[in-house]
This record gives structure tokens, sequence and C-alpha cells, in this order.
């Protein structure tokens, strides 16, 4: 029976070997392990045995049993392992075939830049505030010390819906509202759309858009001016950015001023890209003129403030490098999809 | 404005060379938009004298001529030209040499013609960039052969020769600077702004004796409009082309000499930005200048030989019958100086700037002098204006100037003054300028400081405030070099909940694939019709621009759908496979009786897709995850119709659009674009748009969010396949299915819609995927069972079978 037991372990473990599938060791598990297996068929003859030996055999078939059963979960695993492989190779496909992509929508560039000069904004405390587009002749004007037949009114092309109504060709409108609704301190930006009588080419549209900004406290100063739209300018352009402010007139601040912006191109030197000038025009800006400030009840001996009116095309155009206005306004999908 | 180096010169000399010029006069106010020097294209073309002509051995229209330019021998040069004679000097391209041809610069190089060596090229003015009018005596199309105005010194560069070396400055002057409009005012802030001295000039005349009144009276009928009038009177005049040297002036600042009267009022504009006019004693009726409004109807043929009506707020200058001119617009053509003339009148007005400005933009003319006198210009400068003409008269002995002049209605006003107050300025500027170089910088600009006051020259009527004098200041000491700051004090600022609202749908928006779009706010009114829209329809009702740029941006649109359209149909145009597109913009709606339209803002979709399966419920998809994104909670779809408040419902397929619609009202209508609409705009694939009244939207959105406990016990799922009427929207089964179950229903999903076999034609076949679930425990086969018949029961009611 000790040599049964042998044989049969032997056979088992060589047998063993040899099998290369599943079904294959189930049919030899239950060949020796089974109810009616060999290893079962052995201890059934137990019986037969002497008293002394009954636990020695007894326990080698236990040993010879657990051995076996050791070894098929062995090959079990095994073979597990292996037909997971075989599968994972079998799996195997091509990565650089193109990806199913979901659509992305993307906002226009003109939202985009705004988006952040808004961020910029709200990061030092200015609130954002909305006007109507069509606006009477009033607070486009008047209120902005330009009353009718000034002269400077002609450098802005207007588009009338009758005498007293147009659209407006200046987000400063907005100010007037705001100065005439809310006491200072005031500090706000006003971004929309403006329009100009300008036919349509690569630097011109009859509507673009303005961000307005205004400031109004006791003892803000034009260094102030500065020092805001420095910081605006490099948090747009990155810490090189810088600006200069040049002496001009508008009839609604004074001081006023336009600011530049130094080329990136050619650093201040003149190239091609800034017509041989360095500098790049940007904006119009200067301190509140007390005309203005007293038209909205709000007293110039006392409070002081500043506006300035930034145009987002150019932010835009400079941003992305996009060299003609008019695709902004095409909305072609080759072009938005850039973005 | 363009100014002459040279001419500015005579007052200041900037100790600079022209970069310096420009940048300086920049960054002190007086912004440079460009600058050239004259005749730069040129090069290698020199003075030369004809020492020998004789004609082309093969050609009857050519000549061979021996030049000598200054070099050891003469230079062979063959001309076609038919006037060049032995002994003249003329303009001689040199080998290599550049000159113009047809406006271009092209490369003169030696060559042969007909076989014979010509080594260079004479010129005639229009080479070298000049007209007849620079030099009166040279003709049109022959070689320019130089006058005795010229430095004949054979070899010398041309340019120098005939005084075409001058560096013209364009200015950009704003309008609060008419007195930089010359030549004085800009030497006046080229002396500030460099800190070199200014030559003053007064102009002086000796004049004849005479008595001005026997020749001409002045009567200003409109003393507001006309601040000042001064005339004098040249007699035995001699009408020529002016001198060189004020030609050349003249063409440098862009102004055509003409002959010497004029040039001289022109060239007294330039230098003093005081408009004068000339014109001829003979045709001034009556001895007498009326200087009156117009009458109306009355009529005038202008310089320029057009006639114009004029009306009764026109200022006239009139003789005792016409208006001999428009004041400070332009002169009558009848009364201009012509080659008899034998007197002048000259004058030198002050004219209302608003008036002036009126007139011309009436009369759709716009000039020198108008472009001057609508800034406003004081009446002080008229006299020196006036003197100045009657010098150069002399000194141009064009003719013999009476003594006395006239000079009506003028008051001499106290100077303007402003309080000094240089711990203001420093506080208003954030600056720390020393008083003393406030005072020093303002002295500069002409200003004088008497009593603690900054008294104004009379100039600078744009100096009304403290402010005012800051900028002054600080223009001189330098923008750039007062300190940057950030503003003070803590400011808390957040967007609106409108901004909020906005942001938060177009974040939904743009997640679902759509890519924002910027149209324009003015459209056609033919768009109206393109989207069908009735002819009764309110939206065509529009806010229309009286002056547009054409009609296809006349009117402010009244509804967003057509902006949308025409994205849609230029990206087909451009051959794009897709376009999914997005607005959130405003409409402009009327309002009947008030000043101002509304602006609403709408939510505008447009989407077609020639590669995807794009559909009516892919639109529909989204709309849905929008009022879900906008947080409102209770809406409904419903088969747009004639009876929607939207007038836009024409513009769609009438079986595929739809409503949208919030506590009964109507917020929203989308689906496919009717095939009339897509046809008028060219697409021939199926578009889909829709449009979105945010506003509504806002009122009725919601952003309160409260976390519902996830289930604790399982969901119990029943299908239902039922038949009805093929006509009945399943919105009607949901609802009924809903209707009976009661809190117990936890989803209905419609699985299935089928027409065709095994169902009766007219009926349709539609399952539900019906999901039970209790917050109390497991349901069990019988409570869902009773759901299912309670449901059953409901559908039966309203015609709905269980298959």
């Amino acid at each position: 029976m000790r040599e049964q037991l042998k044989s049969i372990e032997a056979r088992a473990e060589e047998e063993l070997s040899k099998v290369s599938d599943s079904r294959q060791l189930e049919e030899l598990r239950v060949r020796y392990l089974g109810k009616k297996g060999e290893i079962t068929a052995i201890l059934k003859q137990m019986g037969k045995l002497s008293s002394e030996e009954r636990p020695i055999i007894g326990q080698l078939a236990n040993s010879v049993r657990a051995d076996i059963e050791k070894a098929v979960a062995e090959k079990q695993s095994q073979l597990k392992a292996a037909m997971a492989e075989q599968r994972l190779k079998a799996e195997t496909i091509d990565v650089t075939l193109p990806g199913k992509a979901p659509r992305l929508g993307r906002p226009h560039p003109l939202n985009a830049v705004l988006a952040e000069v808004e961020d910029v904004f709200l990061g030092m405390g200015f609130d954002i505030v909305e006007g109507p587009e069509v606006e009477t002749d009033y607070y486009c004007f008047e209120a902005l010390n330009m009353p009718k037949h000034h002269p400077a009114r002609d450098t802005q092309d207007t588009f009338y819906i009758n005498e007293n109504v147009l659209l407006r060709t200046q987000t400063s409108s907005v100010q007037i509202r705001t100065m005439e609704k809310t006491k200072p301190p005031i500090r706000i930006i006003s971004p929309g759309r403006v329009y100009r009588s300008d036919a349509v080419d690569a630097t011109h549209s009859p509507l673009f858009h303005q961000i307005e900004g205004l400031v109004i406290d006791k003892g803000v100063t034009m260094a102030d001016l500065k020092g805001t739209l420095e910081l605006l300018m490099k948090r747009l352009y990155g810490e090189e950015a810088k600006i200069r402010l040049r002496p001009h007139h508008f009839p609604y601040t004074e001081p006023s001023a336009e600011v530049d912006l130094m080329c990136f191109n050619c650093h201040g030197e003149g190239c091609s890209m800034c017509k041989q000038e360095g500098w790049v025009e940007l904006l119009g800006s200067g301190m509140v003129h007390p005309k203005v400030l007293a038209g909205c009840g709000i007293d110039p001996e006392v409070y002081s403030g500043f506006a300035f009116g930034i145009g987002l095309e150019r932010l835009t155009m400079g941003r992305y490098s996009i060299n003609d206005m008019r695709l902004l306004y095409e909305n072609d999908m080759r072009f938005l999809e850039q973005f | 404005m363009d100014l002459s180096m040279r001419w500015l010169a005579d007052y200041v000399d900037c100790g600079c060379d022209i970069k310096e010029f420009v940048a300086g006069m920049t960054m002190s106010g007086s912004k440079v938009e460009c600058y050239e020097e004259e005749g730069c294209y040129l090069s290698n073309v020199v003075v030369g004298q004809v020492i020998e002509i004789e004609r082309h051995p093969d050609s009857d229209h050519m000549y061979t001529c021996q030049v000598d330019i200054g070099e050891d021998k003469p230079v062979q040069i063959v001309t076609g030209a038919q006037n060049v004679n032995k002994g003249d000097y003329v303009p001689v391209a040199k080998h290599k040499s550049t000159v113009l041809h047809e406006g271009k610069p092209v490369k003169i190089t030696k060559g042969k013609l007909r076989g014979v060596a010509s080594n260079g090229m004479l010129c005639s003015l229009g080479e070298l960039g000049l007209t007849v009018h620079d030099f009166p005596y040279a003709i049109e199309d022959g070689i320019f052969i130089l006058g005795d105005d010229c430095d004949k010194t054979v070899g010398m560069d041309i340019r120098e020769a005939i005084g075409f070396n001058d560096t013209k400055v364009e200015f950009e002057i704003t309008s609060n600077r008419p007195d930089c409009m010359s030549v004085i005012g800009l030497a006046r802030e080229a002396h500030a702004t460099f800190n070199v001295p200014f030559n003053v000039k007064e102009p002086v005349f000796k004049g004849v004796d005479g008595s001005v009144g026997d020749y001409l009276k002045v009567k200003i009928h409109n003393t507001d409009l006309c601040k000042r009038y001064i005339g004098a009177i040249v007699r035995n005049v001699k009408i020529e082309p002016s001198p060189r040297w004020m030609r050349e002036r003249l063409r440098a600042c862009g102004v055509r000499p003409i002959n010497n009267f004029v040039d001289i009022t022109n060239y007294v504009m330039l230098e003093y930005g005081r408009p004068m006019h000339a014109f001829d004693l003979r045709y001034v009726e009556g001895g007498k200048i009326n200087v009156r409004n117009a009458r109306a109807g009355e009529k005038i043929t202008t310089l320029d030989g057009i006639e114009r009506e004029l009306s009764e707020e026109m200022l006239v200058i009139a003789d005792a019958v016409k208006p001999v001119a428009v004041a400070g617009v332009m002169g009558g053509e009848y009364s201009g100086i012509m080659d008899d003339t034998n007197t002048v009148v000259f004058e030198s007005a002050c004219f209302d700037g608003a008036s002036v400005r009126t007139t011309a933009k009436k009369l759709g003319m716009r000039t020198d002098a108008s472009s001057r006198y609508e800034k406003g210009l004081d009446p002080h400068e008229c006299y020196e204006a006036l003197m100045r003409a009657c010098q150069l008269v002399e000194e141009l002995g064009a003719g013999e100037v009476i003594r006395t002049v006239i000079d009506e209605n003028y008051q001499d006003e106290t100077p303007r003054s402003v309080e000094f107050d240089a711990d203001w300025i420093n506080s208003f500027l954030g600056s720390d300028i020393p008083e003393e170089d406030m005072k020093e910088y303002l002295s500069r600009l002409g200003f004088r400081l008497e009593n603690g006051r900054v008294i104004s020259p009379w100039y600078r009527i744009d100096i009304e405030c403290k402010a005012d004098i800051a900028e002054e200041v600080v223009r001189i000491y330098g923008y750039n070099n007062t300190p940057s700051t950030i503003i003070r004090g803590v400011a808390q600022a957040m967007r609106t909940p409108k901004q909020n609202f906005e942001r938060n749908i177009k974040n939904a928006v743009l997640a679902m694939g759509l890519n924002e779009v910027t149209t324009f706010s003015f459209i056609s009114p033919k768009y109206f019709d393109k989207i069908k829209l009735p002819a009764d329809s309110k939206l065509r009702n529009a806010v229309t621009i009286t002056n547009p740029l054409g009609e296809d941006t006349s009117v402010m649109r009244t509804t967003i759908i057509p902006s949308v359209c025409e994205v849609l149909a230029r990206n087909y145009s451009y051959r794009n496979p897709e376009c999914h597109i997005f607005e959130i913009g405003n409409e402009y709606i009327p309002v009947e009786g008030g000043v101002l339209p509304e602006e609403p803002f709408r939510l505008g979709i447009g989407v077609y897709d020639t590669a995807d399966d794009f559909d009516f419920y892919s639109l529909k998809g989204i709309v849905e995850k929008i009022m879900e994104k906008a947080g409102v909670k209770e809406f409904e779809f419903e088969r747009a119709s004639e009876d929607s408040v939207f007038d836009e419902y024409y513009a769609f397929h009438p079986g595929r659009a739809a409503v949208v619609k919030v506590g009964g009202e109507e917020i929203a209508v989308f689906g496919e674009l009717h095939p009339d609409v897509l046809e008028n705009y060219g697409i021939a694939a199926r578009a889909y748009a829709g449009k979105i009244n945010m506003n509504e939207l806002m009122e009725r959105s919601s952003s309160e969010k409260l976390y519902r406990p996830l289930p604790k016990f399982p969901a119990t799922t029943r299908d239902i396949s039922v038949v009805c009427e093929a006509q009945l929207p399943v919105a009607e089964i949901e609802k009924a299915i809903r209707g009976a179950a009661g809190q117990i229903l936890e989803k209905v999903s419609l699985f299935d819609v089928y027409t065709g076999e095994q169902i009766e034609s007219g009926k349709k076949s539609v399952s539900y995927s019906l999901s039970m679930r209790s917050h109390e425990g497991t349901l069990n086969d019988e409570q869902a069972d009773k759901t299912m018949d309670k449901i059953v029961k409901a559908l039966e009611k309203i015609g709905v079978y269980r298959r």
C-alpha cells in the first residue's frame, strides 16, 4: 500500500507536468483527488490494515493527498497567469490611432482675454458694471465735458438713432451713470460693446469692445493711475512688461495720458512691428476732469479719481498675434478652435 | 499739422537731432506721427551744366549732351527732351542713382540709347518728385532747367541746390491746442520742451499814406459770431509767383503754392495758426463788407467752383449785395485773386468755433481754415497775423500797403487766470516736484505768476482749472518721472448675480462642445425676411440707425436668431464640416414712449454637423442641461406654434420646433431651421438653432442645492410597453405614469418607440423602463405589481393600452 501511494504520487507529479490547460487539470484533480479518485480508493482499503499500520499509512495517504492538492493548486495559478498574459498580449492595440475626443467648446478670444482682465481688477477690488449700448447724447458726450459742437466729437464718428440717442462710442458713458448712482469710493470697470462709424478693415470695425475703468476716492493720484496700469500690464504680459504715459487730450480727463506698451519684439528699439516707434499705443487714461465730477454731484475739491479705457481688440490681437481684426467677428470655426 | 523744420529754425534752435526732437516733442504732448526728409528717395542726383548738345546721329528726336557735373571730365548723356539748350543747368541723375518714375523710386544706370553711350539721365520735375507749383517757371513735360533761384554749383547735390532738403514732421495736434497748429505754436512748445531760447519776432511794416476807410467800410451785424474783424488794403499789387523760400516752406507743410498773395495768406496761416483771406476789391460791390448771417436761399459759388446754398444760421462775408465768402470756411470764386487784380483786401478775423464747425459740416467742406477756427481761436492774434501779412507783402515787393487798418468789434478782455497751488498739484499728481521747478516750467510755457495766480497767455484758451495747470507742470516735468503707487484702501468686489449666472451658463454650454462667437449687434432689416418673420411681426420694429455704414448694419437686432444663422451660413460657405456655436448677447427692443430701448440678454445657439448625427433631440438635450444648470426644477417642452410668444417660431420647421415653458411661461424656443430659411442662407444641410431668454431664465433659476441621502434599499425595475395613437406626445404618457405611481416611482426611462409590423397603422408602441424604490424597505413584488396596476388603469383612461 505504501508503494501504491508512492507510485500514485509519482504518476500524479509526472502527469501534472504535462497538463497544459485548465480542463486537463480538472480531469487530473478528479482522477486523483475526487470522491472516486485513486487516493480515496486507497483510503477505502485502510480497514484491511493492522492497527499498527493504519495510522502510518493514513498519515502517508494524507500527506500524498496534500502534496498533490498543493501541486494542482500551483499548477492552477500558473495556468491562470499564463492565460492572463496571453489575453493581455492578444489585446494589444495601436495606441497611436486617433483618439475619440468629446467636443470641447472654446470661449471667444475676446472673452477669454476679458475674463483675465476682469480677474485682475476683481482682485484689486473693482466691481464690474454694465450699461446700455444704445445711449443718450448726454451720457456719451455731454456729461463727459463734450457739449454739442465740441471738436473732440469729430474723433468719434457716431451712429445716431435720433438727435438725442446714439450708439455709445465709448464705455465712458458708464462712468457717468455710476457716479450719478454711487457715492465714492468707487472702483469699477465696465467692459462692453462700443460703436463708431468706421468701415471694416484689418484694424477697424464699426463695433468693438472697450473696458472702462474708474476710481474715485479722497486722495487718488495720477501716480495711482500709473501704478494700477503697470500692475495690469504685468499681470497680462508678464513681469517684463513696460509702459509709458504720454500727454494727450481727452475732454473728460485732465491731465490726460495715452499709454504705450513697450514693443515685445524690439524692446523699445523700434522695429517693423511697432512702426519703428519702439512702443505700441494701448489705451487712453487720465485724471477725471473736475467738471465731470461736479456734473455728477461729486465735489472735486474733496474727491479725485482716474479713468482709463482699454481697447479689448487691441489687447486680444496683441496677445495672440492676430493681425486682422475681421477674424474676430467672422467666427470661422477654424479660427475659433485655435483658442 | 505738417511742420517744416527749416521754418521752425527761424524761431528755435532745439540743439538736437531729429530723433531726439521727435521723441522730446511727443513726450511733452505734441505727438509726432512720422517725419520725413524731403526727396529722401533721391540719390546721386547732382547739378550739371550742359556744355555741348548735338542731335543724336540715329534719332530725329534725341540729343546727345556733354554735361559738366563737377568731375574731371564732362559726362555724355542722351536725352529725348526738347527744351534743353547749351549752357542750361539741369538735374543730372548719374550712373547708379535713384529718381522717381511714376511716383516710385527707380535705379538709373549707364547704357546705350540707339548705339550712343548715355551715362545717366537729365531729370524732369516729376522725376524729382516735384510739380510746376514748386517751380512755376519750369515745364511739366521737359527737363527742369534750374532758374536763378537755385544754386548752380555743378556737382552739388540737387536737393541742396534747389532747396528740396527740408525735413517735414507730421504732428497729431489734439483738439484743445489749436494754437499748436502753427509753426510759432510748435516753436513755443519746443522752447518749453528743450529749454532753449525762443526768438520772438514782432512783425512790422512801413506802409504808405492813405486811409483804409476810403476803400472799404466794414460792418459786423452778428458780433457774437464774429469777435473781431481786421482788414487791410494793398494797392498796386503785382501778382506773381512767390519766391522759392516761401514756396519751399509751403510745400514742406503740405500746401500748394499758387501766387504771392494766396501764398502769403497760407504762409501766415501756417506760421501763426490764423486763417486769413485775401480778395479782390473790384468784386466787393459798394466797397462795403457786411459780416452777417446768410439769407435763406442765398447762394455762393466757392473757390472750388461749386455752387452752394446757404442757410440762415451760417455767417457770411458779404458786400453790399452778395456773399463773397463763407466766414471761416472758404472764399467765393469771383472775389479771389486774379492775375489782373489791382487792389487786395486782407481779412484777418475771429469767428465763432461752433458756428464755423456747424457751417463747414453742413456744407460738407472741411478746409484748413475751418479746422483751425472750429477749435476756437482767440481774437488777439488776428492783429499780428495781419501785420505779418503786410510785412511779407513789402518783403516780397508785391504791393503798397495802406498804413491804417480796419479793426472792428475788438474787446481786450482781462487775461484768464487760475489759482496756483503747488501743494495741491503734488498731492493730485502723487509727485514731489519742487515749487520753484513748477514755476520755471510754467514760465517757459508762457504763463505768468502773479499774486498766487497763474495767468494764461492769450493763446491758451484751454486752461480753465487747477487740473489744467497740473497737466502743464507734469508734461514738462515728464509723465514718466512721476512715481507709481497702488491705490490705497481695501475694497471688496464681486461679480453681480447676473454676471455669475451668465458665466455659469456659459461654462455649461462650453462643456457641451459649443464654441462661443461674437457677432455684430446691428443687422440688415432684410434678415427679418430671411428668417421668415411675418410682415406684422413685432420683431420688425427695430431701433434704426439714421446714418449706418450700409443697409447690412442699419438696424439693431431684435432677435439673436439671424446672427446665429449668419455664422452657420458663413461656416457652411467656408466648407467647414460642422459648426456648433453659441453667443450670449443683447437684443435691442424699442420701448413704446421710452427714450432708450430695452437690452435683454439672450443665449443664441446654432448647430449644423454634416459628419455626426446631430438632430433635434441633440439640441433638446443641450437645452435640458442648460435648464438643469440654471437650477430650474420644473420645466416642460411643448410643440411650438403660431401662438408662441416667440415670433422666431416662423424660422423653424413647423414639425420640429419646441418651446420651453417654466411656470407656464415660454422662455426658450428651439428646433430645426425651416428649409426655406436654410435656403435663404445657402445651407444645404439640416441645421438647428435656439434662443433662450436669459433674463427670464435667471429670474426662475435657483442656485440652491441640497444633498439628498443616497438610497439604502435596492430599486425594483419593471418594463412596460404600451400602444397608443401615433400622434400622442409621449410626454402625456409619462405624465400619466408619474401621476398614477406617486412617490414610489423614481425614474421613467423611455427606451423604444416603434411603428410598423405587428402594430396597427396609425398607432405606435412605446416602451418604458420604470424604476421604483421605497425609502422604508425593500419593495416586494406585491407592492410593485400594485403600482403597475394603477399605472395601467391611468393609461387606459387616456387611450393608452398595455401590449
